[in-house]
């Protein structure tokens, strides 16, 4: 039984950053339906930036976080000017080859600049865990759940209760119209993209000390991310919450009771049983957006 | 002495003198054809220096899951091509590494070997590290018949199953299952559980150890896995929290091994932890795990801290001395010494063939006896008659963290 719990609380933590991970890409695959491959490259962008900040300018542990979160919202906001809009309009398949060809640039760019050693950040939190009778948890974990959960609940006020949130929905759903209403498109595009990159940049930054920071990173993150939207459905963000908990509960139950060797396949085996049966996702809505 | 060779080789080349040479190359940037001249002159230096070296191939990981320990070893690679300069090279000639990155990954480190075996046109070559990229790249050496030093991996399917072009000089598992066999009653060894990385390095590894305990009656628990790039391993772990053995024998690289030790501490996870396989780097635990790292014991094959206990102290002195000289951080001396034996092993065996062919060395790696940093390297034969590969046999020492502290168990 005390087993099992763990395995909750286990996923749980978990549970939280896959959602964070997820609402940045539903924002971005399923709102502005661009197949974001930078995603995980972001992710891996905000662990570095949390790695220089705190390391290299010696800055505090919690000033960092916010600075991270913007440094991803500028690096998503210069992608977005530099390649999207350019390409705005072109068929799926064009955007799609430029993000792959920028995901590899970054990725090695990050290569270059850092090496391929993994770095490890240090944190504030005490080494010793919360222990709750049969149950602990390492207070940095906490942190990073609380963290996410903050993120998440002003992501989805965002976009369901500014009027910014209400621009997005209304350009993502009909652009001309959305245009005729006096919404600036062009600004709205580069918003969303900015806001969804910030996200995985915050992931990212509270992942990164949380684990080793190395180029890589992102690719795996990125994967899980691609799987928690299309469980939760597109542009759901609701859905890729509770998408990134069943996501979560699939892996730790998965590999505490059933196989640790296929960890990994446990979630994917339950994607591809959505996608069989439902393939608009679990919580798709009639109305997709927002 | 570079700048003059340049010069006296453009001098010849064009036939010029140098204040000539360069007025001609001012002329040259005038009329904008610099850069495929330059283009031609680097290529033709190039050429020209091909001739004059003798090169080593080297296939390592220097990204991914095994990123550090390949990046360790690389560095100890060049510390003995290095040395093997200074002193005046190899058959005359200088020695020269050609590295190259497999990223972690089977198939690029068969890419990788092919690259420099066909496109570099290495004799000989060193790597490649993880088990699994070493068994990738065994089908390569027997196509184009090169051999090559096997510097870590520990996979006893890499001597068994007839590759002649095979030499080891990193223990095989069951190497240090037996080396580890003397010391299990001191540790009083029940019950013993394993997490292992789910390739041919740890499930070997789990398969060897069981086999020697199950001898000595202890019982063997859950075997759980892990994927190489997995960076949460808290549901293994959990799980065995709550098994009833008192060990739990781990087998995985630094990078991994740390994120275990924080993430068993986090977990309230209390047992004893033994890792295997010698790519620790105790120190990089120390630093990144902290307190996490206290108790736990590891079975490595050198011993940086205690240079006076190996069997080659002044060597290793040496090679310490150098590690440090070139600011690397001290935590990857312990893998690093492979990259060094390994060069020095090559080498060595490319001396003795007389000339830097393929089927020259790998006879000449039958004859040779090279003081490594962890004992003689010298090849005997392993797997099926006929095509035995050469396994060499290093030692093997279990050391224990302590308060932050490295200390030596005797095995």
């Amino acid at each position: 039984m005390s087993e099992f719990l763990q395995h909750l609380i286990n996923m749980l933590v978990l549970g939280g950053t896959y959602a964070l991970l997820g609402i940045g890409l539903t924002l971005i695959f399923g709102i502005m339906n661009v197949v974001n491959f930078t995603h995980g490259v972001l992710y891996t962008f905000g662990a570095y930036i949390m790695f220089i900040v705190v390391h290299q300018l010696g800055v505090n542990f919690f000033l960092a976080l916010p600075l991270a979160v913007v440094a991803g919202w500028l690096l998503g906001a210069v992608i977005e000017l530099t390649l999207l809009r350019p390409l705005r309009g072109s068929d799926i398949d064009t955007t799609m080859l430029v993000m792959i060809g920028a995901w590899i640039a970054m990725q090695s760019g990050a290569l270059w600049i850092w090496g391929g050693v993994a770095k490890s950040v240090t944190t504030p939190f005490p080494e010793a865990p919360l222990v709750l009778g049969p149950v602990s948890v390492s207070w940095l974990r906490l942190f990073v759940l609380a963290a996410a959960a903050m993120l998440i609940v002003v992501t989805y006020l965002l976009i369901n209760r500014t009027k910014l949130g209400c621009a997005m929905r209304a350009t993502f759903q009909d652009q001309d119209t959305a245009s005729l209403m006096g919404v600036n498109v062009d600004l709205i595009y580069t918003s969303t993209f900015a806001i969804g990159s910030s996200l995985a940049a915050a992931a990212g930054a509270l992942l990164g000390p949380v684990y080793v920071i190395f180029p890589q990173m992102g690719d795996l993150a990125a994967v899980k991310a691609f799987a928690i939207v299309i469980l939760g459905g597109l542009g759901n963000i609701t859905g890729a919450v509770i998408g990134g908990f069943v996501l979560a509960l699939a892996e730790e139950l998965g590999a505490g009771y059933v196989s640790s060797g296929y960890r990994d396949a446990m979630g994917f085996l339950i994607i591809i049983a959505v996608l069989i049966f439902k393939p608009t996702g679990l919580f798709a809505r009639s109305e997709r957006v927002g | 002495m570079d700048r003059s060779l340049r010069q006296t080789a453009e001098t010849t080349r064009f036939g010029l003198r140098i204040d000539e040479q360069r007025r001609l190359e001012n002329h040259m940037t005038r009329t904008f054809k610099t850069i495929p001249a330059i283009a031609l002159a680097v290529g033709l230096l190039g050429g020209a220096a091909e001739a004059q070296t003798i090169k080593i191939g080297v296939n390592e990981p220097l990204t991914g899951a095994f990123a550090a320990s390949g990046t360790y070893v690389v560095n100890g690679a060049r510390i003995a091509a290095d040395e093997i300069n200074a002193k005046g090279g190899i058959l005359g000639k200088k020695l020269e590494l050609v590295i190259e990155d497999n990223k972690s990954n089977p198939t690029e480190a068969a890419a990788v070997a092919e690259k420099l075996i066909t496109s570099d046109k290495v004799p000989v070559l060193m790597g490649a590290w993880g088990s699994s990229l070493t068994l990738a790249v065994m089908p390569k050496l027997m196509e184009y018949e090169t051999p090559m030093v096997v510097e870590t991996s520990s996979s006893g399917k890499i001597t068994t199953t007839g590759n002649p072009y095979i030499f080891r000089i990193s223990p095989p598992s069951a190497i240090e299952a037996a080396a580890f066999k003397g010391i299990v009653d001191k540790l009083e060894l029940k019950k013993v559980d394993f997490l292992v990385i789910n390739n041919d390095w740890g499930r070997g590894t789990a398969e060897d150890f069981s086999k020697m305990m199950k001898e000595k009656g202890i019982t063997v628990g859950a075997i759980e896995t892990m994927d190489q790039g997995a960076q949460d391993m808290s549901a293994q772990l959990s799980k065995l929290k709550g098994t009833d053995s008192e060990t739990i024998i781990v087998t995985t690289a630094v990078d991994q091994l740390t994120l275990i030790f924080k993430q068993a501490a986090a977990l309230g996870l209390k047992k004893r932890i033994i890792t295997t396989g010698g790519s620790q780097n105790p120190d990089q635990i120390i630093a990144q795990a902290g307190a996490a790292a206290n108790g736990t014991m590891h079975l490595t094959t050198f011993l940086p801290w205690f240079p006076e206990k190996t069997p080659n102290p002044e060597a290793t002195s040496y090679f310490i001395a150098e590690w440090k000289k070139r600011g690397y951080d001290f935590a990857g001396c312990t893998e690093s010494f492979r990259g060094y034996d390994g060069i020095r092993t090559a080498a060595a065996a490319i001396e003795k063939a007389g000339k830097a062919e393929p089927a020259a060395i790998k006879a000449a790696l039958w004859d040779i006896k090279v003081k490594g940093l962890n004992g003689d390297i010298v090849f005997r034969k392993s797997g099926p008659q006929g095509k035995e590969s050469g396994q060499s046999q290093p030692n093997v020492y279990l050391i224990e963290i302590t308060d932050g502290k490295i200390g030596m168990k005797t095995l």
